[in-house]
């Protein structure tokens, strides 16, 4: 339900595998239930795909925080851009976003995400610099730097000179006993059905997990006049910021730490949650279970990267139990072993839209310095190595950025290892 | 369909922490081999959901570490679902 998995999958108009979550309501539209095996769509009209060749500086692989940013920091050094993002609207994550931002004003600090998101979006419109490509995708890069894009009935072959590749992260499931019952959500996906569409999901929740997203979720359910019964998580201590923490408590949720969701029962939906207590090795206590009635199970476990632009390019890639799943390898000005392919943002290996910005700003800029030569270049390396130090010596010295700080430490190089990481994995693509 | 209580790991192909531990147990100890054997990830999601959470309970299974269940994991164009029309042509008559 963020866009990422197959789980809304419907016939729409007789087409099957169309993901719902984005496809846009309109007149007449039909949409049917899928289950199971759905013999091919017959009646589709073959043709009619506009094919068309496309140059940029920069290439930025879908348009959340990271991606925006980097779109503007290039063009304002006078890259030609050219954004891919698959949904309807620019803003990623930052749409469903309705909690103000900490932080200094440069980095938009008091705006809530969908505000920032639309402060993005006005500024990209009047850059002439910026070509944005919505609803479309990438679906594959090739030999000679050529990146496939499909959407809105057109086929593009991109050539372009370097990639920011910023396509997020998808949510983590879990599983537990009838985890595929209707009414066990993302949290994300949730946050999507309220926050961007208005609709109530249930009117009584358990919510897996304390981190930030488990918290902030439990807050904004409260506010659309969902019941939180309780917010469970299996280590024995809250994941989240405090801020986020004393605001549910306030409002009488119970955490329960060091307890795990084990089965989900009902008929058709979600009726009851079965939580048990765990010991220090994460095994259940027998004798500890406790029921909740409830219609909805939102699970807020953590995000994943989203690695897969990465790996099929063939980048050097690195598994981090701190950052979610496989991450890319990296410099500390955000390049892969695929030269001239960045990544920034969530797939990274996940903190926040702060950093995401942040992240897609250094990448835009090593980029303008080796597209762009004199005073230009230099201000550029001059800029990022500002923001690089801010970001890691500053920003990520938070105690509660800690883990994201090691695990990003650890995938990390320098320059002449990444060489030597290049040489023993020459990747089959290249860009510049 | 499977109904009664199961724990789906894999939704596109509907293949369950069951057949997972089954199949480990009957010899399977390559992460490919399993992915295969089971259509684990073949689905139209192409394993978006399900891959991190296999191979979690692949590693933790058989003791190999994640980067080592992954080794021979590959992806390939194309690395989303795309409507068939974007990439034929018809031909008149």
């Amino acid at each position: 339900m963020i866009g990422k998995c197959s789980s809304c999958f419907m016939i729409v108009d007789g087409v099957p595998n169309v993901k719902t979550c984005r496809e846009p309501v309109r007149e007449g539209l039909v949409v049917e239930r899928q289950r199971g095996w759905v013999p091919p769509a017959g009646g589709v009209e073959l043709g009619g795909v506009e094919n068309r060749e496309l140059e940029a500086d920069l290439l930025v692989v879908g348009g959340g925080p990271a991606g925006l940013s980097a779109a503007l920091k290039a063009a304002e050094y006078g890259l030609d851009v050219v954004i891919v993002d698959e949904h309807l609207r620019l803003g990623g994550q930052l749409l469903k976003q309705t909690h103000k931002f900490f932080g200094s004003v440069e980095l938009f600090g008091g705006l809530r995400g969908f505000q920032i998101a639309e402060e993005y979006i006005r500024k990209l419109e009047s850059n002439e610099k910026v070509k944005v490509l919505s609803q479309s995708a990438v679906y594959g890069v090739f030999r000679g730097g050529l990146v496939g894009v499909v959407g809105r009935g057109a086929h593009y072959a991109i050539r372009p000179k370097s990639v920011v590749g910023s396509p997020g992260a998808s949510e983590r499931y879990l599983d537990f006993v009838n985890n595929d019952l209707p009414g066990v959500i993302g949290a994300g996906g949730a946050q999507t059905i309220m926050n961007e569409f208005g609709v109530k999901p249930g009117e009584r929740a358990l919510v897996v997990g304390s981190g930030n997203v488990g918290l902030i979720v439990s807050y904004q359910l409260l506010q659309a006049g969902v019941r939180v019964e309780a917010i469970v998580e299996i280590l024995p201590e809250i994941g989240g910021w405090f801020v986020h923490a004393a605001k549910v408590r306030r409002y009488g949720i119970p955490i329960l730490t060091r307890h795990t969701l084990r089965a989900v029962y009902g008929n058709e939906r979600v009726e009851e949650a079965e939580v048990v207590e765990v010991d220090e090795r994460f095994n259940p206590i027998p004798g500890s279970e406790k029921r909740f009635e409830v219609d909805l199970v939102l699970l807020a476990v953590g995000l994943e990267p989203d690695f897969r632009l990465f790996a099929q390019c063939g980048a050097a890639m690195k598994w981090s139990p701190d950052l979610g799943g496989p991450v890319p390898l990296r410099t500390s000005d955000l390049e892969t072993s695929v030269r001239n392919l960045y990544v920034a943002g969530d797939a990274s290996g996940i903190e926040e839209a702060t950093t995401a910005m942040i992240e897609g700003q250094i990448a835009a800029l090593s980029t303008a310095s080796k597209l762009t030569d004199g005073s230009r270049a230099s201000r550029a390396i001059e800029e990022a190595e500002k923001l690089s130090k801010f970001l890691w010596d500053e920003y990520r010295a938070s105690p509660l950025l800690a883990r994201a700080r090691r695990g990003k430490l650890s995938v990390t190089v320098s320059r002449e290892e990444m060489e030597r990481i290049r040489s023993l994995n020459p990747s089959p693509v290249s860009f510049g | 369909m499977k109904r009664g209580s199961v724990t789906v790991v894999c939704r596109c192909n509907d293949v369950t922490e069951e057949e997972i531990a089954k199949a480990i147990e009957m010899g399977v100890d390559d992460f490919e081999l399993l992915r295969r054997y089971l259509r684990l990830g073949f689905g139209p999601c192409q394993g978006r959901s399900c891959i991190m959470v296999a191979a979690r309970i692949f590693s933790r299974a058989t003791g190999k570490s994640m980067d080592e269940v992954l080794s021979n994991y590959r992806i390939r164009p194309p690395i989303l679902p795309v409507p068939a029309k974007y990439f034929v042509r018809g031909v008149e008559r």
